[in-house]
């Protein structure tokens, strides 16, 4: 993976990021009543969340590819987006309820999509705890990897589906379509979009620093175990 | 009977006019931050986030060469043996 070693993505993570704050505070949004300046919450609060899926889809295509093949380094691959994207998740649920607090009026209004966020979150720390309480690695592998297969196809419905049958505080949900022209125009979109790919960067390098850290870590145990 | 039709045409446009007044009005009365922005005050708020996410950035980047440096310590023991 000589690709996670290169240094040209990591700059433009940071080129991505330093734009989303400078245009994210200074370019114009729409003024709207309740909202006001909180409409630019948009490009820290909904990335987490794009990053956590995106993350947590790289992370189930690692666990398929380590049941074809068997080999412990896609696990590492696998469980190190896991839990880079749990963090963008809990970061996307506590920036959601500071925003919701004085905007929705509650921390919790217990709206459709908080609630379903909640279980999905609820479902991969599970995910942590169930690999935490087997041993034998290759056994953790399989195991967790067969769980989170199941975790993100539960996810989907959660996040994508069912808060879009009800009415939800959300907006795009309640039967509307996920973007339409009310809820996302042109100024927010020259920092939307940039933001979602800078934050998700920013957690792919960290779960690949945390790959290298798990590789550096096995190849010291070989050398140990071939010492001793 | 042409007098009427202008008359009905001319009362629509002022109409029509009206609205567009009140509703760019009220689209102009939602409260943002405008004074700070004014003030030039925001570019403080700017300039703060900026030092805080370039300094963890900066600090992102100490760790991956430190991570890199490892990686090759340990293959280069590696060629040793």
């Amino acid at each position: 993976m000589a690709w996670t070693r290169k240094k040209w993505w990591k700059v433009l993570t940071a080129v991505l990021l330093l734009y989303t704050v400078v245009g994210g505070f200074l370019l114009p949004v729409p003024r709207l009543p309740i909202l006001n300046e909180t409409i630019r919450a948009l490009h820290f609060h909904v990335p987490m969340w794009f990053g956590m899926i995106i993350l947590f889809g790289i992370s189930v295509f690692h666990a398929i590819q380590f049941l074809s093949s068997g080999k412990l380094e896609q696990d590492s691959f696998s469980t190190n987006y896991a839990k880079i994207g749990t963090l963008l998740g809990i970061l996307g649920m506590l920036t959601g309820m500071v925003w919701a607090k004085f905007t929705w009026g509650e921390m919790w209004s217990g709206d459709p999509k908080q609630n379903a966020s909640a279980i999905g979150l609820l479902i991969y720390f599970a995910y942590f705890v169930l690999r935490g309480a087997i041993d034998d690695e290759n056994q953790k592998a399989k195991i967790s990897s067969v769980y989170n297969v199941f975790a993100f196809a539960t996810l989907i419905p959660l996040l994508f589906i069912l808060p879009r049958l009800t009415d939800s505080l959300h907006p795009g949900n309640g039967g509307n379509p996920g973007f339409n022209a009310y809820d996302l125009d042109n100024d927010l979109r020259k920092v939307f979009y940039l933001a979602i790919i800078g934050w998700t960067l920013l957690g792919v390098w960290f779960a690949t620093l945390k790959i290298r850290i798990d590789h550096i870590n096995e190849k010291i145990e070989d050398k140990e175990m071939a010492h001793a | 009977m042409r007098k009427l039709k202008i008359k009905k045409w001319l009362t629509l446009s002022a109409l029509m006019l009206l609205a567009e007044v009140v509703f760019a009005a009220s689209k102009q009365a939602v409260e943002m931050a405008d004074e700070l922005r004014a003030d030039g005050k925001i570019y403080v708020v700017v300039a703060v986030v900026l030092v805080l996410v370039g300094g963890l950035i900066f600090y992102a980047f100490r760790i991956d060469k430190k991570v890199t440096s490892l990686e090759d310590r340990l293959n280069e023991s590696d060629h040793d043996q």
